[in-house]
Order: C-alpha cells, then structure tokens, then sequence
C-alpha cells in the first residue's frame, strides 16, 4: 500500500469533490493521502470479500480490522495535529475525548444486545444486572437509536471540549500548564470511569458486542463496512481539517500558534479561538473513538489512561507535526510497527516507543515529512 | 468423666512405655509425664473434652505450656494417624517436621499422609487465646503482660477479674495498670449491685475503648435501675463527643502523612520545574529509582535491615542524583526553551526507564521490608494512635524540606542556582558557569527525588509503576503550591493530603481524588500562579 499504487497526478480525480479542490491547493501530502483512502475503499473490500481466501491477494478479515484501528488512530492524530500543529496547544488529554466518544458508541452497542446477554434482561446491560440495579440510568436514555448515539459520539467530547477549553483558555493557562492539566483531566475521568457506580460496566468496561444496525458485528462484511466508514471519516476529517486551517479562522489560529500575545494586540479574541478548534478536534478525536470500539469489539477505562493520550503525542510528532496528513501517517505508521514488534519482541516495544519520543524530540524535530521535504530540497 | 478418659490414657501410656522399656522412662519427670499425658488428650474426640485438655494444659504451669496452646490455636498441633501421639509440626517442602511438644526436641519428620491437624472451633480458640493471656499476665516481660492484659478485655469475666485484682498493686507500668483498671472496671460493670456498677462507671470514666463504649452503651438502655441508665446515658454522649474529636485528629494524621509523601515527591519537581523551568515527566521513574536504590541496599545486606535504611538514603540520593545528572547532559541540554519539546523528550526517558527497571529486575512488585524501629505505633489513647513509620516519613519530609532551604539559602550552590533562574545572562556575565550549574540543580532535583522513593518504599510496594502514580499529583502540588516556591510546595502537599483524606470518608478514595483534581483546576482558574505566586521579573517572563 505504498503511494505507487496511486500517482499522485490522478489522485485528485478520484475524488468526487471538486469544490474543495482549492483547498488542496498546493497540498501533496493531502492529495495522496486521499488518494490512498480512495484506493483502499475501494481494493479491501474486494480483495477481502470478492478474491478468494486462498489466493495471495486476498486480505483476511483481521487485516481488515487491523487497518481499520490504523485509521482510528490516524484520525485520532489528525483530530491531535489540528489543535497542536496548527494552534500550538499540546493537548495529553485527547485520549479522553477518544474513549468518550467510544463510550457513546459502546453503550448503543450494549443496549443493541437487548435479551442476549448472559441474564437476558431486555433493557438493562449484563453488569447492571450484576450490580442488582433495577432501571436504566437517565443518561443511558436513548442510547438504543442510533442517530441519538451518533449524535452523542459527537456532543459529548464537544461539550467536554467546550467547558475544559472555555474554562482554561479563558484565563489564559497555556503551555505546559495546559497539557498537565489536560493530563489530569484524562486521569481524572480514568479513575471516575473505573467505579462500578458510575454506571460504565466499571472495571470491565463495555463488551460482549452483538451488531451494529442489524448487522452482526463479527460478520467479514460488517468488519469491511466498519473499516470502509473508518476510511471515509479519515478523508472526510482530512477535508475539515484542511478547510479550517485555510480559513481565514485558520490563519488566526496559526498565528495564536506563533505569537498569542501579539495577535491578541491587534484585537483578536483569541480565547474564542482557541476554543472553537479545540472542540472540533474534540468531536473529531470522538468520531476517532467510535469507529475504534465496534472494531476492536470492547472499550474499558484504560483508554483513558494518560498513557494513551501522550503516545498520539508522538504519533503527531513522529509523522510531522503542523502538516495533517503527516500526523495521520505517524499515527497508523507508529502502530503498525507496535504492532510487528510487540508480536516479535515485546520487551523491546517500550524501549522503541520511549526512543521514538527522545529521537524525533532532539534530532528530527519536523518528523517523517520533514525529513522527506529535507531530501527534496538538497 | 474427662479425668477417667485422660486416666486411662495415661494407664495406657504407663503400660506402653513399661514394655518398650524402662529407661525411656526414666528420663522423664513427673512434671513431664502429666504436661505429656495432658497434652495428648488435646487429641480428644469432642470439642468439649479438648477444651477441658487446654483448660488442664493453661493450669499446669509447665514451662511448654504456652507454646502447645498457641501452636494449637496457630494451627501447628497435628497428631499421627498412627499411634494417635500430638506433636508440632511445621510445613516443609515434602511434608512436616515434627517436633516433641513435651520436650521441645525434634521428632522427625512426617509426610501430609502420616500427620492430622488437632481441629479446633473458633470457641476454643477464644477460650485458648483467654488461657495464654491469663498464663501471660504473670510474665516478666511487660509487652506480653500488656497484651495478656489487652487480650482479656475482650472477656473480662469475674475469675480474670480476681487474678487482676491481685496483681494490679504490683504492676510497675503505668499504662498496663490502666489497662488492668479496665479489665476490673469492666467485670464490675455486670454485678448485680447497682451501687457497684455505678461505682464501676465512675471508675471508668475517661476511657475511650470500645469494649468500654459498647457495654456502657448497653447499661444506657438496657440497664433495670434508674440511676445507672442516667450516667450511662451522660457517660455514652461523652465518650462519642471524645472519640469523635479524636477522629478528627486521626484523620488530619493520615493527611499530613499523606501530604508528606505527596511533598516529597514533589520537592524534587518543585526544583527541576519551579526553579529551573524544565518539565521532566521522568520526575516519577527518578522517584522509582530511589526506592529500587533500597530494596537493592538492603538486599547488599541482608543481616542489617535495621541499619540498611540509613545506607538507603544517601544511596538513593546519588544513584537518583546520577541519572538525573546523565538526564540533563544528555537530552534536556539541547532542549531548554522549548518546554513542550522537553516535556516529550523526558515522557520517552521514563517509558525507558520503566521498561529498563521491567527487564532488570521483573514487572513484579518488591517488598522493602521496614527496620524494626519504624514498626509500631505511639498509642495516645483509645480511639488514637500515630503510627511510626509515617511519623517517620512526615518527620523525614520535613527534614528533607529545610535541609533543602538551607542549601537554597545558605550555600553558594544555591546562590548561583538562584541567580541562574533569575538572570542568565547575567550570571554568566559575573562567572557562573551556568550549564554546570543547571546540571548540578538538576542532578539535586533528582537526587530529591530519589530520597522520595525511599520514603515510598516504606510504605508501599516497589514496583515499575511506583513512580507513574506520582507524577501527576506531584505536578499538581507545584502548580497549586506556586511554581518556583519552595514554602508553596509544603503548604500545597500538606493541605491537598488533608484535603484529600477528608474527603475520602465521604466519597470514597477514588471519588476523593477527581474532587481533589476538579479543585485545583478550578482554582487555576482563580489563581493561576498558584497559592504562592513568584513575584517580579521572573514572574512576568514566566
């Protein structure tokens, strides 16, 4: 799956959105990365459910799965690059906008199990019943449509976003204060999430997945569909992304990024700023979370582990932050290669992994993209 | 009928040894064969004639006496399947060791096939545990007269009480006479009389003890005269206003124990961060390296555990102190200025670290065994105890504290590291080498933070994750303390430990800490330079 596949010249084409293409402008990176969406929409859905499973081009179902949690971390690092990138604000909290959003998605899909659970209980989840609870929680109301839960994945790290933003920004906590705050507020809501009465499934978290929309969830075909839709939503985010720095609000942001005090001179608000893009890439790390649960069929209090949010960190860093595509690259590039190494030496993933922080930190501060920007240029 | 059971044993036993042979039997006392031939009807079918064999043990007052009672009550009295006799048997790799209860002399060895343990309820235990303690208030040594005497409160019956009553004049302690005082107090307070049992309240009056509250609570209701229920009543109130009281003290303790070790951990940052400006997300590793640093000092020396503590310090001190040295020469150097940059830099050092420490040692938890001296606890009263080891800790944060004041202070390493932080330039300016001096500050940051991990490790398991823990409550007490403050660091550590362990009764531990953490982001928002701002230049290029 290397760019090959695509030349870049016809990459534009395959995509039917000929309005935005001034906001390609000039963007390389952007086209092949669309491109390279374009192209696996539509290669692993036949390649996986049309060629047969004994010819060497057939991709199996866990591939699919595989690639489709790649592309749930890409657009997590997208969603990452977006507020650190371009509005130099280190967020080590947007592992929490990510489980929020995967919570939401999990409790449509533990309602859509109804009277298959192990107790049978039409409405309530299996550890509900456990707990000897007798209704429904409030805030579990709805979660069985699933528009409402769709909306949710959404409002929820929005709103969260919103507040944290409003709240920090507004009196001007920056810096590292920010991101150890952000820290805090991810480790704050792991350990809220891990009591039984929170109503989460505690400790366990949410699992046992049936399907999504009629649709069995461990189906090839659901699996396809999940990693299709993981797709699109990377290119779709991409574009948001892409619009929003080319805006003129874009413009501002980035020169919040570059000298806040200055910009805030000349008359700008830059608070509102800051806290418009930080809550859409709120709700773009949620989107992230919600097309990861289906796939990987559980999610539990340790995606909020501030362990998880500063790894995106590094998957910006790695891939090259301030450019989008870059950052979406790092974040599946970073985790196929946990991947093949913690199957091949898994004491050694830790070490590559802090490495990788100190490497691209002293000697590669722009990442992959800058390194092959480099190679151009001499 | 229990005599006839244990007369015939003894015929039988008598009969045994006269035709195994005579000299076996001469080695023996008279002492000896009745302690023996009591002990082996321990072996007894029923629950009632064992305990009757206990009662003869306890009363026989042979010297092995206590030690067959609390081997039976421990667990470790068995008897053969073969023969019936009783010995104590310890658990080894195959099977048992046995040894002679009578003698106390090794009796070889059983597989778990040969052996049976005597089977006790829990009634006779607390009948046995009774019995030792009684035998016990008569020894010479005061810490088991005190826990004979603690032992009993839980059944002061009349008999107890009249063994008490004659030994009472004679106890030199003070506080095992009052704890024999309550004994007496408390058998009088079920006599008949109601003029004794009101004598028996005022003689109690003052005591926060349970047993005291409980039986006091039950005259105050229960109690057939007027008069008795009436001081019970004032008595009981009194008693809960005190022993709530208390609990507050107790629990304004476990704060500040808890808000020294979060000041601890958090010194080092205090430095690293505050008066350096450098984010070291690795602060919490260094913290694990100290407590390493000790489990591996005292493993050096395992016939000085008391002593290997008072090695462990200063090891860890520079063990820490080094890697934090190695730390800023070899990546935070090149990266001052650029603290998110920093910040990142440092996270991958302490994924290192961890996973170093995982492969080095194991990814299992460590047990630092505390010195003897720190075990224990000062009991005020009742209803309050300190416990040593945080005396300890809260005494040692403190120490670390004011040893680190002065150096800021009085030393002309803090005079430098000071006019660093202030004005680089201009320190360079007047001859301070200022990149030895941001190694050494750093290096004392880690150092610090080193000692931390000592003091954890008295408390808490070590493991890879120890220092993961504290990192982002250390971060917290800096920035609500005030950065670059050292008085903010304490007075933040210990008021968020109090916070913290008065929350906990309410909300429970977890719950405790989001409310902790909801504070202190909210109260950025009111003060965002912490309780204790930095004032002048350096507060405005900050």
């Amino acid at each position: 799956m290397t760019a090959k596949m695509t030349p870049s010249g016809s990459a534009t084409d395959l995509i039917p959105l000929a309005a935005h293409r001034r906001i390609l402008h000039g963007d390389l990176g952007g086209k092949i990365l669309l491109g390279l969406m374009a192209a696996l929409i539509v290669l692993v859905p036949i390649l996986n459910l049309a060629v047969p499973s004994d010819s060497p081009l057939h991709i199996s179902t866990y591939a699919v799965t595989l690639m489709g949690r790649y592309l749930c971390f890409a657009l997590l690092a997208l969603s990452l690059d977006l507020v650190w990138g371009y509005c130099g604000i280190l967020s080590l909290g947007h592992g929490a906008f990510f489980a929020l959003g995967g919570y939401a998605m999990g409790m449509y899909l533990m309602r859509q199990i109804g009277d298959r659970g192990v107790y049978g209980d039409p409405v309530l989840p299996d550890f509900m019943v456990f707990l000897g609870w007798e209704e429904l929680p409030w805030y579990w109301l709805g979660f069985d449509q699933f528009w409402f839960a769709a909306f949710m994945v959404l409002a929820v790290p929005g709103t969260l976003g919103f507040v944290f933003g409003w709240l920090a920004f507004r009196s001007r906590v920056t810096g590292v204060y920010l991101s150890i705050i952000s820290q805090a507020m991810t480790y704050a809501l792991m350990l809220a999430f891990f009591r039984n009465e929170m109503g989460f499934g505690g400790n366990n978290g949410l699992t046992d997945f049936k399907d999504i929309l009629g649709f069995s969830i461990s189906a090839p075909s659901t699996r396809v569909a999940l990693f299709v839709a993981s797709a699109l939503a990377l290119a779709l985010s991409y574009l948001i992304c892409r619009a929003i720095v080319r805006s003129r609000l874009g413009r501002v942001v980035t020169a919040v990024r570059d000298a806040e005090p200055r910009t805030r001179s000349i008359g700008y608000r830059t608070d509102r700023y800051k806290v418009w893009v930080w809550t859409v890439s709120a709700m773009l790390a949620g989107l992230a979370g919600a097309l990861y649960v289906p796939q990987v069929g559980i999610i539990n209090p340790s995606e909020f582990s501030p362990l998880n949010s500063i790894e995106a960190v590094v998957w910006v860093a790695v891939g090259g932050r301030g450019t989008l595509f870059g950052a979406a690259l790092g974040g599946a590039l970073v985790n196929y290669a946990q991947t093949l190494l913690t199957a091949w030496l898994a004491e050694l993933w830790l070490f590559v992994l802090g490495g990788l922080f100190v490497a691209v930190t002293l000697f590669f501060p722009r990442g992959l993209v800058g390194l092959l920007r480099r190679r151009e240029g001499s | 009928m229990r005599i006839n059971v244990g007369y015939w044993r003894f015929i039988g036993m008598m009969l045994a040894t006269l035709l195994i042979g005579a000299p076996a039997m001469a080695q023996m006392s008279d002492a000896d064969t009745e302690f023996a031939e009591q002990v082996a009807a321990l072996n007894a079918r029923s629950f009632d004639e064992k305990a009757a064999a206990a009662q003869a043990i306890a009363d026989s007052g042979h010297p092995r006496a206590s030690t067959v009672l609390q081997a039976l009550i421990d667990s470790r009295l068995y008897f053969r399947v073969v023969g019936g006799d009783v010995v104590l048997a310890e658990p080894t790799d195959g099977g048992f060791a046995l040894t002679d209860p009578v003698t106390g002399e090794a009796a070889g060895t059983a597989t778990q096939y040969e052996v049976r343990r005597v089977v006790i309820n829990n009634a006779i235990r607390g009948e046995v545990r009774d019995l030792i303690a009684r035998a016990g208030l008569t020894s010479p040594d005061a810490t088991v007269r005190r826990d004979a005497v603690r032992q009993l409160l839980n059944n002061p019956d009349p008999a107890v009480a009249e063994q008490i009553a004659t030994l009472i004049e004679d106890e030199p302690k003070a506080d095992i006479r009052q704890d024999m005082a309550l004994v007496l107090g408390l058998s009088r307070l079920g006599s008949d009389e109601p003029a004794e049992r009101l004598l028996a309240l005022d003689a109690l009056r003052g005591s926060l003890a349970d047993r005291v509250r409980n039986q006091v609570r039950d005259l105050a209701t229960n109690d057939p005269d007027e008069r008795v229920r009436q001081q019970a009543g004032a008595m009981l109130s009194n008693i809960e206003d005190k022993r709530q009281l208390w609990g507050l003290a107790e629990q304004v303790f476990f704060g500040l124990s808890m808000g020294s070790v979060l000041m601890l951990a958090a010194f080092g940052l205090a430095i690293t961060f505050g008066v350096m400006g450098v984010i070291n997300m690795a602060h919490g590793e260094l913290i694990m390296i100290g407590a390493y640093t000790t489990y591996v000092v005292q493993l050096l020396m395992p016939n000085h555990i008391d002593y290997s503590i008072l090695v462990a310090i200063p090891a860890a001190f520079l063990v820490a102190g080094a890697f934090g040295v190695a730390i800023e020469r070899g990546v935070i150097r090149f990266l001052y200025g650029r603290p998110l940059e920093t910040l990142l830099a440092t996270f991958g050092l302490s994924l290192i670290l961890q996973q170093l420490v995982r492969t080095v040692f194991s990814p299992l938890n460590r047990q630092v065994s505390s010195p003897a001296w720190m075990s224990g606890s000062i009991e005020v009263n009742a209803a309050f105890s300190l416990t040593l080891n945080r005396l300890y800790v809260i005494a040692f944060a403190l120490l670390v504290f004011f040893a680190l004041l002065a150096i800021f202070k009085r030393t002309t390493l803090g005079l430098r590291v000071r006019a660093v932080s202030q004005n680089r330039a201009m320190a360079r300016a007047v001859g301070v080498s200022s990149s030895r001096i941001d190694s050494l500050t750093f290096g004392l940051g880690a150092g610090v933070a080193g000692l931390a991990g000592v003091a954890l490790s008295q408390l808490t398991n070590v493991g890879p994750n120890l220092g993961q823990g504290y990192i982002v409550d250390s971060f917290l007490v800096v920035v609500f303390g005030g950065v670059g403050n050292l008085w903010g660091t304490l007075v933040g550590g210990l008021s968020l430990g109090v916070l913290n362990k008065f929350l906990e009764p309410q909300t429970g531990a977890v719950l405790a800490k989001v409310l902790v953490l909801v504070f202190i982001i909210l109260f950025i928002q009111k003060r965002p330079q912490g309780l204790f701002p930095q004032r002048g230049r350096a507060a405005s290029e900050g």
